[in-house]
């Protein structure tokens, strides 16, 4: 019987490493929580190969994993954030793959009126004007980046009782803010495959300032010999190709499309 | 023959926080016999036992065994008042010493049941020591030091909570033993066991040794006047 | 997901038990002869040293894994070894956590059983091996329950495997990290799910264990 079951674990476990050619990619929980990673994994293994373990991890660890070379490469989307990581000499290049938008998600009653917004900048000079409850990811992300560079650009501080800096990923962030009954910025990808909306609903989108653009880096094989450089350009390769494209592009959910492929 | 006797105590004396619990002793015992250690409550009667088997730490003087004092406990062994109970067996307990010396495993259990039947506890080898009676308890204690066929073996009132009966049964594995030549030391309270028992009789009184006398000499007319008073069952300081 | 996707449950479910399982037999291998160890022998560095295994007890997790992570980083000093998000980093993440506790639990166990063998064991001339083994075979059953501690421990452990293990699907996802996930994503149900074949499967390996050794003790014990 033990042997057995030990049996089955030593044959699961091997299945899932030695056999394929692996690399690691290191993602962020907005891209893993569109569920578009669950498309593009199996026909990445099939038509390359590749079997690609993801580390979803916010934007901020995703490049410290690269920085130490524990990753192949890793996707992200926080232009300052990657630039320093090329700058550092950490990555070799930056292929910028896709897009999708930042979405403001709020209380149905929109006690803060953002539905009748101008902009990114007026929505958040609302919510800081009603001082509406308003969750941040506050985990150095990329989309906590976004959201900080947003209050910048509108010359708020974010400070005070309704500011609610939580330092967890996009699901926990969107949980806390459904039992705050608060506002919060998450991606749309995020925001539609969320399964515990409870009273919030999206209340603005649109401002392009809001464009959220992912980005492919490979780690630099000259600060960490060991990185699959082959996997990583293969990979790549397939990321830029005529089937990611319609499989990005076409990908939705509930109607809504998600991503903008845009690589060049 | 004997590996232990002659032993000499010189100045030996045991030390608790500083107190003297017993000492400074001196003695010599040979091969044979029941030395039977007798004396009021707080004497030093315990200390004694445990200073010469080495369980309590010298803090002054000497004990010489005839061998070396790394072999000299191997060829002893102790029972304690309350007696130890291992968390196994009754054979395991006495399998325990035996595999200790050694033995392969099917050997010290054959010698392990010997023993247990030697004692009345041959129906009993698979229960749980420390679910035995207090009797029962004792007799399994005494065999366990016995298995090993010490040359010396301590005892420090093995039948203090004993019946009638169950220490009946004690001296009479107490008697066999003596009879096939091991020494036995042991402390008592009970004047009518050491009269059954002893060969020669040490008096402790106020941690030392008061009197030492051949057991008849003693128990005829005891040489001082406090081992007189202590046999008429006097209270004596 | 439960029924559905069966064959993946099945998978995280039996890498949950073989990282917790190896991590619970090599963690008692080092901690049930330690607690022994400190209860029987007077060192110098016993008082600090079990003072130490208390404080380590209540170490958060994440900490642990945190250390774990950046020794076994590739920047790291044991980066060589490519260990970082695999199920081995896990379970040396695993073992860290719970040698602390089970060592304190078998150490409290063996001193009251030691304070009993004391007299005896020193009487019968027995070696420092000698008392160690006869405390862990005749303490065995209080071991048993310091090793379930561990167990318990480490099996709804998250914190230290999700850092070292990264939850990678297929690889490193156990039971634990998977909740963690689905709770994430607001599949409050999913993971609640999960957290039921988590609570029943720690359950069945606790029953299990006392089973085999009430068998093995074949009735005398």
């Amino acid at each position: 019987m033990k042997r057995t079951i030990l049996a089955v674990v030593t044959s699961t476990l091997l299945a899932g490493s030695a056999l394929a050619d692996e690399m690691k990619l290191a993602v962020t929980t907005s891209f893993h929580n569109s569920g578009l990673s669950d498309i593009l994994l199996p026909q990445i293994k099939q038509d390359t190969g590749i079997e690609v373990q993801l580390l979803v991890v916010g934007t901020g660890q995703a490049i410290k994993l690269g920085e130490a070379g524990d990753v192949d490469a890793i996707l992200v989307h926080s232009r300052k954030a990657e630039d320093k990581f090329l700058a550092g000499g950490f990555g070799t290049h930056r292929r910028e793959i896709m897009y999708n938008d930042f979405v403001f998600i709020g209380p149905s009653d929109d006690g803060a009126k953002l539905g009748d917004a101008t902009s990114a900048k007026d929505a958040l000079k609302r919510i800081a004007d009603s001082a509406a409850p308003f969750v941040s990811r506050g985990d150095d992300s990329g989309t906590h980046k976004k959201e900080l560079s947003l209050w910048a650009a509108a010359e708020v501080t974010p400070e005070g009782d309704w500011y609610n800096a939580v330092g967890a990923g996009m699901g926990a962030a969107l949980n806390t803010a459904a039992g705050l009954d608060a506002y919060i910025m998450a991606d749309r990808a995020s925001w539609l495959n969320f399964g515990n909306k409870g009273d919030l609903a999206l209340v603005y989108a649109g401002d392009p300032v809001l464009f959220n653009q992912y980005a492919f880096l490979p780690v630099n094989a000259d600060k960490h010999p060991h990185v699959k450089t082959e996997l990583a350009a293969k990979l790549e390769a397939w990321l830029v190709s005529d089937t990611a494209k319609a499989l990005i592009n076409d990908y939705k959910i509930n109607g809504e499309t998600l991503f903008v492929f845009n690589a060049e | 023959m004997s590996n232990l006797f002659p032993v000499k105590l010189e100045g030996a004396l045991v030390r608790r926080a500083g107190k003297v619990l017993i000492g400074p002793v001196d003695l010599e015992l040979h091969a044979k016999g029941v030395a039977i250690v007798i004396g009021p409550n707080g004497a030093g009667k315990t200390s004694l036992l445990r200073m010469m088997h080495g369980i309590a730490r010298l803090g002054e003087g000497r004990i010489d065994w005839a061998c070396p004092p790394s072999e000299a406990r191997a060829h002893q062994a102790f029972v304690f008042q309350q007696p130890i109970m291992m968390r196994r067996s009754v054979l395991g307990n006495l399998a325990y010493p035996l595999r200790l010396s050694g033995l392969s495993r099917p050997e010290a259990n054959a010698r392990a049941a010997e023993a247990a039947v030697d004692v009345g506890l041959g129906e009993m080898l698979d229960r749980p020591a420390p679910y035995l009676s207090g009797g029962e308890r004792q007799k399994l204690a005494l065999a366990r030091a016995l298995v090993t066929q010490p040359e010396l073996l301590f005892l420090d009132e093995p039948c203090a909570s004993l019946d009638g009966r169950a220490t009946r049964e004690i001296e009479e594995i107490l008697t066999r033993a003596a009879a096939r030549g091991t020494r036995l030391i042991m402390s008592t309270h009970d004047m009518g066991q050491a009269r059954r028992l002893a060969t020669e009789v040490l008096f402790l009184l106020n941690g030392n040794i008061h009197e030492h006398s051949p057991a008849e000499a003693f128990f005829g007319g005891a040489s001082t006047a406090q081992a007189q008073a202590f046999l008429k069952g006097d209270i004596v300081e | 997901m439960l029924i559905t996707l069966d064959a993946d449950l099945v998978e995280i479910t039996l890498r949950s038990l073989y990282v917790t399982l190896t991590a619970l037999v090599i963690a008692s291998a080092i901690a049930l002869p330690l607690g022994a160890l400190l209860a029987v022998r007077r060192f110098r560095a016993r008082r600090v040293t079990i003072a130490v295994l208390n404080a380590l007890m209540g170490l958060p997790p994440v900490v642990v894994g945190l250390i774990v992570y950046v020794m076994l980083s590739r920047s790291g000093p044991f980066g060589v070894l490519g260990l970082l998000f695999t199920p081995t980093a896990m379970i040396i993440a695993q073992v860290i956590i719970i040698v602390p506790l089970i060592a304190s639990i078998a150490h409290q166990a063996l001193r009251e059983l030691w304070s009993d063998y004391h007299d005896l064991l020193i009487s019968m001339n027995t070696t420092q091996t000698q008392r160690v083994q006869a405390l862990l075979w005749d303490g065995r059953r209080a071991l048993l329950t310091a090793s379930l501690a561990g167990f318990g421990r480490a099996i709804g452990e998250v914190g230290a495997i999700m850092v070292v293990g990264g939850n990678i699907d297929h690889h490193t996802r156990v039971l634990t990290t998977a909740i963690a996930l689905e709770t994430g994503k607001g599949e409050f149900a999913l993971a609640l799910g999960l957290g039921f074949v988590l609570i029943a499967m720690a359950i069945a390996v606790n029953l299990a264990i006392h089973v085999i050794s009430r068998t093995e003790r074949g009735g005398r014990w």
